[in-house]
């Protein structure tokens, strides 16, 4: 029960890339990395957390308070962020390879070869 | 390589990496135990050292701020990018009029999503705003605070107004503002090296913990993310949305 | 390791299954937005409230919205 949040987060990656390798439709397959990056957000939040402590916010809270560990947290803040804007990136470019192709298939795509 | 020989090599290759995982994650301390000594030093020093209550914050934009300012740009770089491959091609027309997906009807907005739509973009960029110049004293800060911002663009499009949005859309302002926004990042941290200590140094004033004007440069820092993050995902939005409604490639060259 | 933060990993995971078995890109937009609140409630539980704060408006408002103005695009297509 201890090592629970860390198996979620490899049973996050591993079903991520399982999606991302028998995926039938390229926008299918942004949404699976996005699957992926979120298990790397579940393991780092996980290794920072500390029992019986609170969130690092000292505005109501008197100091000397224990909390759980920032740093991990500044770290998966500006990642969620950034990881929608490469996500939007990824889309921009299945949009265009639909108006090129005509296709969503990563199977026929890989045999239009010329 | 057929698609069962590819399924096959991923699920030995998935057995492989998931007893590594599996069996480095066990020997991790347990969940709980909270084993890092930076967290604890910093939390402990946050408030007395830079009169910062917002921990997190503190750590993006003062102690650790040339990683946030190494991110901002990568966003930067992906707005760019997408702005790039988005953009109107040489055989494609701007057609003024509203999306319908073919072959389908499409109902007419209904009245309540639109006076709701409309009536909640006041009070989203009003909480958007609040998020970002509160950022040094609760959860918040500049990278919500610019998305909870950009969502005002998307109520007017749920709310179905895009159209009468496109006209009067002031794209370059949003450009400069981005652009603007990215650039203060780097002036602010100037600043530092000008007065002669470090680059991104918070000299400023460090004033009474947990008022606005407290902690230093770092609500500057916020505003400046926070305007690059609005502008940077209202570009995103319009790029998409551009794409969806109005672009339409030129009648009979397909 | 409280019950609360143990079911709402559980949820997390199963989440994560529906999202990547759902085939069909327009509901699995809709199970991506769903997907993001169970992360941001668990990341709440975890006492992240910015990681939390940035995981719901991204993941319930930014994203679907980006993918279904994709998918609609494709669909209605070039014409």
């Amino acid at each position: 029960m201890n090592v629970l949040p860390y198996l979620v987060a490899a049973w996050l990656l591993i079903i991520g890339l399982w999606g991302i390798i028998t995926s039938r439709n390229l926008v299918h397959l942004v949404v699976c990395v996005s699957v992926v990056q979120s298990s790397t957000y579940l393991l780092l939040l996980a290794i920072g957390y500390r029992s019986h402590a609170t969130a690092p916010v000292f505005a109501d809270i008197p100091l000397g308070r224990s909390v759980v560990d920032p740093v991990v947290q500044a770290l998966c803040l500006t990642d969620v962020v950034v990881g929608a804007t490469v996500t939007a990136l990824l889309l921009a470019f299945v949009l265009q390879v639909h108006k090129r192709t005509g296709s969503l298939d990563p199977e026929q795509l890989a045999r239009m070869d010329d | 390589m057929t698609t069962r020989v590819r399924q096959l090599v991923f699920f030995l290759g998935a057995l492989g990496l998931a007893a590594l995982v599996v069996s480095a994650f066990v020997r991790l301390p347990h969940f709980g135990s909270g084993f890092s000594i930076d967290g604890a030093q910093l939390g402990a020093l946050s408030v007395p050292q830079r009169h910062i209550t917002d921990v997190v914050t503190a750590i993006n934009f003062d102690y650790r701020g040339v990683d946030t300012m190494g991110e901002e740009f990568i966003f930067f770089a992906a707005v760019a990018a997408v702005g790039l491959v988005l953009r109107p091609q040489p055989d494609e027309v701007v057609r003024a009029e509203v999306d319908a997906a073919s072959g389908r009807w499409v109902p007419p907005t209904s009245d309540a999503v639109r006076v709701l739509g409309l009536a909640l973009v006041g009070p989203t960029i009003l909480f958007g705003l609040y998020i970002v110049a509160h950022g040094h004293l609760t959860p918040g800060g500049g990278f919500q605070g610019g998305v909870v911002l950009a969502t005002g663009v998307l109520l007017v499009y749920l709310a179905g107004e895009y159209e009468h949005l496109h006209g009067l859309y002031p794209e370059q302002a949003i450009k400069v503002g981005e652009s603007v926004g990215a650039a203060g990042y780097v002036a602010i941290g100037l600043v530092g090296l000008i007065w002669g200590t470090a680059f991104l140094d918070n000299i400023g004033p460090l004033g009474t913990i947990g008022r606005l004007n407290s902690a230093g440069l770092v609500p500057l820092i916020d505003v400046a993310v926070g305007v690059e993050v609005a502008a940077g995902f209202v570009l995103l939005l319009t790029a998409f949305l551009r794409q969806a409604i109005v672009l339409r490639v030129r009648e009979g060259e397909q | 390791m409280s019950l609360l933060s143990a079911l709402a990993m559980i949820l997390v995971g199963a989440g994560g299954l529906a999202v990547v078995t759902t085939r069909e890109p327009t509901r699995q937009a809709l199970v991506a937005g769903l997907f993001g609140i169970l992360l941001g409630i668990l990341f709440f539980i975890l006492q992240a409230p910015d990681v939390a704060l940035s995981e719901v408006v991204v993941g319930a408002v930014a994203l679907p919205l980006m993918l279904l103005l994709t998918l609609a695009k494709v669909r209605g297509g070039s014409r």
